[in-house]
């Protein structure tokens, strides 16, 4: 087997290869969680370890699995990881587990994870995978933490629940931005982002 | 009446796609043409049909604390396992629906065929039946009718986006803008006119 670049494993998918404005996987989750930083730092921090962790188990045991129920095989292996993850989340902090309600389940449909273990886990060793793993998570992380980041400055003026946006400017007149929170401003915001980076990188642009 | 109140709630006001994003990925990925579109989507609508109601069924008299008390067993708690339970019978009823289809209707099969596998990823469906668990539903008739229901609003979502991509080829985008970009802020300024249903009440 031909030597792993590790670093190229690591970096790529953290901007040139971003699951999410690139591959456009895991969408679903992305938008509904980011009204607030807290709640998007925890579902970056779950889906990181997610991915990681279920792409280094299906690595290991690649050789066994059949190939034709292998979907229902790695659904398993992705939903006992969600299990663990769901149920430290609701010991440790209820609030949190409470404001995520179902995007913490629908984890094990976020195609991030299932698009890594077909596309990598199940062609290469457990630790490119287990790596793999970790950074498209966290390339799908840092997209969810710049969205948090704006919504929540422009929406509520505060950033993990402090404020930010000093109290004198609202006595001068400032608002917050009531729409931002809303749905549809993640997907517009979301579409600003794909644009940005599309022009930087202009080898990414669409004919 | 609360049926009807339900069914159009979860078409207009809780639509899937529109106000919790739901099976964005299909989404995005299958809404080129209005024939595509319209096959998943009524992949979608089937499925959520079949899947919900059973995994309602399993909820209630398997799931739920103390909800093995027919069995004998009162204390039991086993809702840390539904997760796994649903993801189950999801990806066991498609496997099923699939097979089924081929068999007595090809020409549907020929339609859907390709799409059926896709739904057992489809955040929607898993979605479906967790709410389904958190909104508590009193009977298998209102669990029916809401899966009847956002399985309509996903459909009409991905339609509509297909017919506006379809027109969309002849627009002069930005060429950074093009494809991705320009998708994602079409389907936002769509999800602020489905929010001209938020203030209804039923």
């Amino acid at each position: 087997m031909k030597d792993i670049n590790f670093k190229e494993v690591l970096l790529k998918p953290i901007f040139k290869g971003n699951p999410v404005t690139v591959l456009v996987l895991g969408i679903c989750s992305s938008l509904a969680v980011t009204v607030q930083m807290k709640g998007a730092l925890v579902m970056a921090l779950s889906v990181t370890i997610v991915t990681g962790l279920s792409s280094f188990v299906v690595s290991i045991i690649r050789n066994t699995i059949p190939n034709r129920i292998r979907i229902i095989v790695q659904l398993v292996v992705v939903a006992l990881m969600v299990i663990l993850v769901d149920q430290i989340l609701k010991a440790y902090s209820y609030s949190i587990s409470k404001s995520l309600s179902v995007y913490v389940g629908l984890i094990i449909t976020n195609c991030i994870v299932m698009g890594r273990i077909e596309a990598y886990a199940l062609g290469n060793k457990p630790i490119p995978s287990l790596l793999d793993g970790l950074a498209n998570g966290a390339g799908y992380g840092l997209i969810l933490i710049a969205l948090a980041f704006i919504r929540e400055i422009l929406g509520s003026g505060t950033l993990f629940g402090f404020r930010i946006i000093p109290q004198c400017f609202y006595d001068a007149g400032y608002m917050d931005n009531g729409l931002i929170i809303l749905p549809p401003m993640a997907l517009i915001l979301l579409g600003i982002i794909v644009w940005i980076q599309r022009s930087i990188q202009k080898d990414l642009q669409e004919k | 009446m609360e049926y009807i109140s339900l069914f159009v709630k979860s078409i207009f006001i809780d639509n899937m796609i529109f106000a919790y994003f739901l099976g964005m990925c299909s989404y995005l990925a299958v809404s080129k043409s209005v024939k595509t579109a319209t096959g998943l989507g009524i992949a979608v609508i089937f499925v959520l049909l079949v899947t919900l109601p059973i995994n309602y069924l399993l909820n209630e008299h398997v799931l739920k604390p103390g909800a093995l008390a027919w069995a004998g067993l009162p204390d039991v708690d086993l809702s840390f396992l539904s997760f796994i339970i649903f993801i189950a019978v999801v990806a066991a009823i498609t496997q099923i629906v699939e097979m089924v289809v081929e068999k007595f209707a090809p020409t549907l099969y020929s339609q859907l065929g390709i799409f059926l596998p896709l739904i057992a990823v489809n955040c929607a469906i898993l979605g479906g039946s967790l709410f389904m668990q958190e909104r508590d539903f009193v009977n298998l008739g209102e669990a029916t009718v809401y899966a009847l229901g956002s399985g309509i609003g996903w459909f009409l979502a991905i339609v509509t986006l297909a017919a506006i991509r379809e027109k969309m080829e002849y627009s002069n985008v930005p060429a950074a803008l093009k494809g991705l970009g320009i998708t994602f802020i079409t389907v936002g300024l769509m999800a602020i006119s489905f929010m001209t249903f938020m203030g209804i009440q039923l």
